[in-house]
C-alpha cells in the first residue's frame, strides 16, 4: 500500500510527465495521432478553414467543458448545459433582435439566464437532495421549453458580423489581410487559466475537490457543503452562458428545441482529459485537450466521408472507452 | 434438554494481526437456549460466522448430529439445518412476506412463479409458529419486531434444527420481545438447538438455560443459568487482566471550570434525555456496548444528526448547534469511529487534511497560501509524530494511526478545545496505540477537554477521569475514576429501563 506511490515505470517517473500527468501526455498523442490521420486521409482536412472549424466547435464546447467539470469533481453531473445553451443564447438574441438592447446587455442577460439557472440546479441538488443526474435531466427538458417559450418558437440570429451591432462575433474571430484569425481562443485559454486558478488555488475549489473526494468528512470538518456544491453548478450555469455566446457568434441560427447532445460532448471532453466520473479529481486543462479530441472529431469525421450517423457512433464508442479508463483507474486506487 | 445436536470444538481462527478465536469450544442440546455472552469483540460473532460457513476455521473440529462437518458457505449450513437470524434483517423491503420468505426458493407452477400457492405455504408457516402476520403484506410496512418474525419464519421454514439469534431484541419494544420469546420457547419444545446472543443480562435469565461466556477470543466457561447469578456471568465476562496500568484517580483539579454542558439531549431511538458536563483537562469516558447510542449522542452534539431537544452550554453560554459548522465555530471538533468514511479525505494530501478545518487562516486574498499551509502541516507532522515522507503524501498510503493522527491535527490547526475521540484507537496497532494514549494525556496537560468514546474497557479505565456509561441511549451510570471497576462499568452497561 504504503509505496504504490513509489512504483511506476521510466515512463511515469520522468519529471515532467509527473508534473503534466499520464492521461494529458496520452491525450495530447491521440490528438496529434487523429489530426495525422485526418491529414493523411483526406485533402479537404488539410486546408486551413479546417483550423477555423475545429476552433469554431472548440469554443462552446470547451466553455461548456470549463463548468461542467466543476460538478464533475463535485461527484455530480449538469446535464442541463445543452439545452441551457440553447435557451439562453435564445434568450439573450431575441432581446437583442426584437427588443433592440444592446448587444453588450444581451450579453448580459444571456450570462445572467445562465447563472441563475445553474443556481436552481445546485440548490435542488444540495439543499433538495436529488440526485445530480435526475435533477439537471429536469432542468434540461424546462431549458428546452424556456427556450421556445422566450422567442415564441422563433429562431434567432444574433447579429451577423457585417451588421452594426455584429461586433460580438468579433469576439471570436476576425478578418485580418483577408485572411480570418480564430481569436476566440484567446478567451477560452483565459477563462481556463483563470478557472484552473481558482480550481487548485482557492478556498472554493479546495472544498469542490474536497466534497467530491469524501462529502461526510468534508461536511463534519465543518465546511459548508451546501454553499459549495451549490456554486459548482452556479459555476457550470454561468460557463454554459457564456457557451451561449461563443455559439450564437459563430454559428447561424440557434433553434428553438435544439441542444440536446452537446452537454454529452463537452462532458465526454472532459472524461477524456482526465475528469473523473466519481468525483474528487480533475483538471481545467485536461477537460479543454478533450474537447479538442471531440471537435477534431466532429470536423475530421465528415471529412473522410463518414456521415452523421456514424459519427454519432463512433464518438459514443470513443466514450465508451473514456469511461472505461476512468474506471479502470479508480479500481486500482482502491 | 436432549442429547447434543451441536459441538465446536477447540475453534481457532487467525487473522492478520488478531488472534480472533483462540480454541474455543461450545456444545448445544436439542431443546435447550444456549446463551453466548462476551463484550465487544469477544469473538460470539466470529464463531457464529465460522460454524455457518462465511469464515473457515484454522484448527478444531464441529461435530454436527454425530457427524463431522465443514459447512463451506451459509448456503450449505442452511440446507444441513443450521441457520441464523441477523441482527441486521436481511429484507427486500418492496416484495411481500411470503415473497421473501421464499425468495431464491420460490415455488413454480408450469415455469410463473406461484404467488398464491407461496402465500398458502407461508400462512401455514406462520399458523404453526403462532404468529400473526399476512403473507401477501409488503415487507416495509411492518414494525421492525414483525420483521424479525418472517426472518424467523423463514429460518425455520429451512427445516432448521439449530437456530442462532445474534441480538434478536436489540430493535424491539417490550410487547415485540414477549412474544419472541413466546417463539423461542416454541422452538424449545420442539426440541430445536437455540444460541442466543445478546447483551441484555435480565433477557438471558428470563430465556436461556444455559451459558457460554467468552472473552478476547476465548473460551471462558459454561454455566447453567438459572444456578448462576447475573454477577457470576459478569465476572466471567470480565475477569482479565488488565496489562496496562488503569488510572486510579482523576488529574482534574476538583476546581476545574466547566467547558460542556449538555442537558437532556434527545436525538432519534439512540439518545434519550442525555445529560452530563465535561470539565476542563479532562478526559471524560464514554462506555458502553455496541449500539447503547455513545456515537449518536456525539453526533446530535456535534450538530452532524439533527437532535429533537435539549440544551448545550460551552463554557457557560448557551449555544445552539445545527450543523457540524457551528460546531466548529464553538471549538468543538470531532474524530469519528469511522476515519475513512467521516475523518480524513483519502485520496488528498496530509496538508489538505490539516488544513482542512481551518482553512480561512491560510488564505493569502483569495489565494490558498500553500507555503503556509504545507509549513504548518510539517510542524504537526514533527509534534505529533506522524509518520509520512511529506505533508504532500496522500492520506491513503498512511497507516491507521498515521491517519488517526493527521484528523488530530485537522482539529488542533483548528484551535478545538473540546476534541470528541470516537473509539480513537479502532483498527491501529498496539504501538500507535500507546502514542495516541500519549497524545490525549498531552492535549489535556494543555488545556484541552477530551470526550473520549470507546467500546474497550481496558482503554476506558486507563485514559477517563470520569466515566459515564449508555444503555439503549440512556445515561445508565456515571462513575469517578476511583470508584470504576469492569464490574461495575459492565452492570451499568446491561442496564434496561
Amino acid at each position: 500500500m504504503a509505496d504504490n506511490q513509489k512504483k511506476g515505470n521510466a515512463f511515469t517517473n520522468n519529471p515532467i510527465v509527473k508534473a503534466v500527468g499520464t492521461q494529458k501526455i496520452v491525450v495530447v498523442l491521440v490528438l496529434i495521432i487523429l489530426l495525422a490521420f485526418f491529414s493523411a486521409a483526406s485533402s479537404a482536412f488539410r486546408q486551413y478553414s479546417t483550423i477555423l472549424s475545429i476552433m469554431d466547435y472548440t469554443y462552446y464546447l470547451a466553455f461548456l467543458g470549463i463548468g461542467v467539470t466543476f460538478c464533475l469533481i463535485t461527484g455530480g453531473v449538469d446535464l442541463s448545459i445543452g439545452t441551457g445553451l440553447v435557451c439562453y443564447g435564445l434568450i439573450g438574441g431575441y432581446l437583442i433582435t426584437h427588443n433592440n438592447i444592446p448587444v453588450i446587455v444581451g450579453i448580459l442577460v444571456t450570462l445572467l439566464v445562465g447563472v441563475l439557472m445553474g443556481t436552481v440546479n445546485g440548490l435542488i441538488v444540495s439543499l433538495g437532495g436529488l440526485p445530480p443526474f435526475l435533477a439537471t435531466l429536469c432542468t434540461m427538458m424546462i431549458a428546452r421549453g424556456l427556450g421556445s417559450l422566450a422567442t415564441s418558437g422563433l429562431s434567432v440570429n444574433w447579429p451577423p458580423t457585417a451588421a452594426e451591432n455584429g461586433w460580438a462575433r468579433m469576439l471570436f474571430k476576425i478578418e485580418v489581410g483577408g485572411v480570418k484569425l480564430p481569436i476566440g481562443f484567446i478567451w477560452v485559454l483565459l477563462f481556463a487559466v483563470i478557472m484552473s486558478i481558482v480550481l487548485n488555488k482557492t478556498k472554493p475549489g479546495r472544498y469542490i475537490i474536497a466534497i467530491g473526494s469524501n462529502k461526510e468528512a468534508t461536511r463534519l470538518s465543518g465546511v459548508n457543503v451546501v454553499k459549495y456544491q451549490t456554486l459548482a453548478y452556479v459555476f457550470s450555469g454561468f460557463f454554459t452562458g457564456l457557451a451561449a455566446i461563443a455559439y450564437a457568434n459563430t454559428f447561424q441560427a440557434l433553434a428553438p428545441g435544439t441542444g440536446a447532445g452537446m452537454e454529452l460532448n463537452a462532458i465526454g471532453g472532459a472524461i477524456i482529459g482526465g475528469t473523473s466520473m466519481s468525483g474528487g479529481m480533475g483538471s481545467i486543462a485536461g477537460t479543454i485537450l478533450g474537447v479538442f479530441i471531440m471537435s477534431v472529431l466532429q470536423t475530421g469525421l465528415p471529412n473522410i466521408g463518414l456521415q452523421a450517423n456514424y459519427q454519432q457512433i463512433i464518438i459514443g464508442m470513443v466514450l465508451i472507452l473514456a469511461v472505461l479508463v476512468d474506471v479502470f483507474k479508480n479500481k486500482k486506487l482502491a | 434438554m436432549g442429547e447434543v445436536i451441536l459441538t465446536m470444538k477447540g475453534i481457532d481462527k487467525s487473522f492478520p494481526g488478531v488472534h480472533a478465536l483462540d480454541h474455543v469450544d461450545l456444545e448445544i442440546r436439542k431443546g435447550e437456549v444456549h446463551a453466548l455472552m462476551g463484550e465487544n469483540g469477544a469473538g460470539k460473532s466470529t464463531l457464529m460466522k465460522v460454524l455457518t460457513g462465511i469464515y473457515s476455521k484454522d484448527e478444531g473440529t464441529i461435530t454436527y448430529e454425530g457427524k463431522e462437518v465443514t459447512f463451506s458457505n451459509p448456503r450449505e449450513a442452511q440446507a444441513a439445518g443450521v441457520v441464523i437470524v441477523h441482527q441486521e434483517l436481511n429484507m427486500m423491503g418492496h416484495l411481500t412476506v411470503a415473497q421473501n420468505i421464499f425468495i431464491g426458493r420460490e415455488i413454480m407452477s408450469g415455469g410463473i412463479i406461484d404467488d398464491k400457492k407461496m402465500n398458502e405455504e407461508a400462512r401455514k408457516l406462520f399458523d404453526k409458529l403462532n404468529i400473526d402476520i399476512d403473507p401477501t403484506e409488503t415487507m416495509s410496512r411492518l414494525t421492525v419486531g414483525k420483521q424479525q418474525m418472517c426472518e424467523i419464519a423463514k429460518a425455520i421454514s429451512h427445516d432448521a434444527k439449530v437456530i442462532i439469534f445474534d441480538e434478536p431484541s436489540a430493535a424491539l419494544t417490550e410487547a415485540e420481545i414477549e412474544e419472541l420469546f413466546k417463539i423461542i420457547r416454541d422452538l424449545r419444545e420442539k426440541q430445536l438447538g437455540i444460541v442466543y446472543i445478546s447483551h441484555r443480562m435480565d433477557e438471558i435469565k428470563v430465556i436461556t438455560d444455559r451459558v457460554t461466556v467468552m472473552r478476547d477470543g476465548g473460551y471462558v466457561g459454561t454455566l447453567i443459568t438459572k444456578d448462576c447469578t447475573k454477577d457470576d456471568i459478569i465476572n466471567m465476562m470480565v475477569g482479565r487482566v488488565i496489562y496496562e496500568d488503569p488510572k486510579t484517580e482523576s488529574t482534574v483539579p476538583k476546581d476545574a471550570p466547566v467547558v460542556l454542558r449538555v442537558e437532556h439531549l434527545n436525538a432519534g431511538k439512540m439518545v434519550k434525555d442525555v445529560s452530563f458536563e465535561l470539565h476542563k483537562g479532562e478526559i471524560l469516558g464514554f462506555s458502553g456496548l455496541m449500539g447503547a447510542g455513545r456515537t449518536e449522542t456525539a453526533r446530535a452534539l456535534f450538530g452532524a444528526d439533527p437532535k429533537e431537544s435539549g440544551d448545550v452550554y460551552v463554557n457557560g453560554e448557551k449555544v445552539e448547534i445545527k450543523t457540524p459548522q457551528d460546531a466548529v465555530r464553538c471549538g468543538i471538533g470531532y474524530l469519528s469511529e469511522d476515519r475513512k468514511r467521516f475523518g480524513i479525505v483519502v485520496d488528498k494530501t496530509v496538508a489538505e487534511n490539516s488544513t482542512m478545518a481551518s482553512l480561512e487562516r491560510f488564505m493569502k486574498g483569495i489565494f490558498i497560501n500553500k507555503k503556509k499551509e504545507d509549513q504548518v502541516s510539517q510542524e504537526y507532522v514533527e509534534a505529533l509524530k506522524t509518520k509520512t515522507p511529506g505533508v504532500d503524501q496522500l492520506v491513503v498510503n498512511l497507516s491507521g494511526g498515521n491517519q488517526q493522527k493527521v484528523v488530530i491535527a485537522k482539529w488542533l490547526v483548528r484551535n478545538c478545545d473540546i476534541l470528541i475521540f470516537d473509539e480513537p484507537t479502532r483498527g491501529i496497532d498496539v504501538g500507535a496505540k500507546s502514542e495516541i494514549y500519549h497524545l490525549m494525556n498531552q492535549l489535556v496537560a494543555e488545556g484541552k477537554s477530551i470526550i473520549m468514546i470507546s467500546s474497550e474497557m481496558t482503554e476506558i479505565l486507563r485514559m477517563s477521569d470520569r466515566i459515564i456509561v449508555m444503555c439503549e441511549g440512556r445515561k445508565t451510570g456515571e462513575l469517578g475514576i476511583e470508584e470504576a471497576t469492569q464490574e461495575r462499568i459492565m452492570h451499568a452497561a446491561t442496564l434496561r429501563n
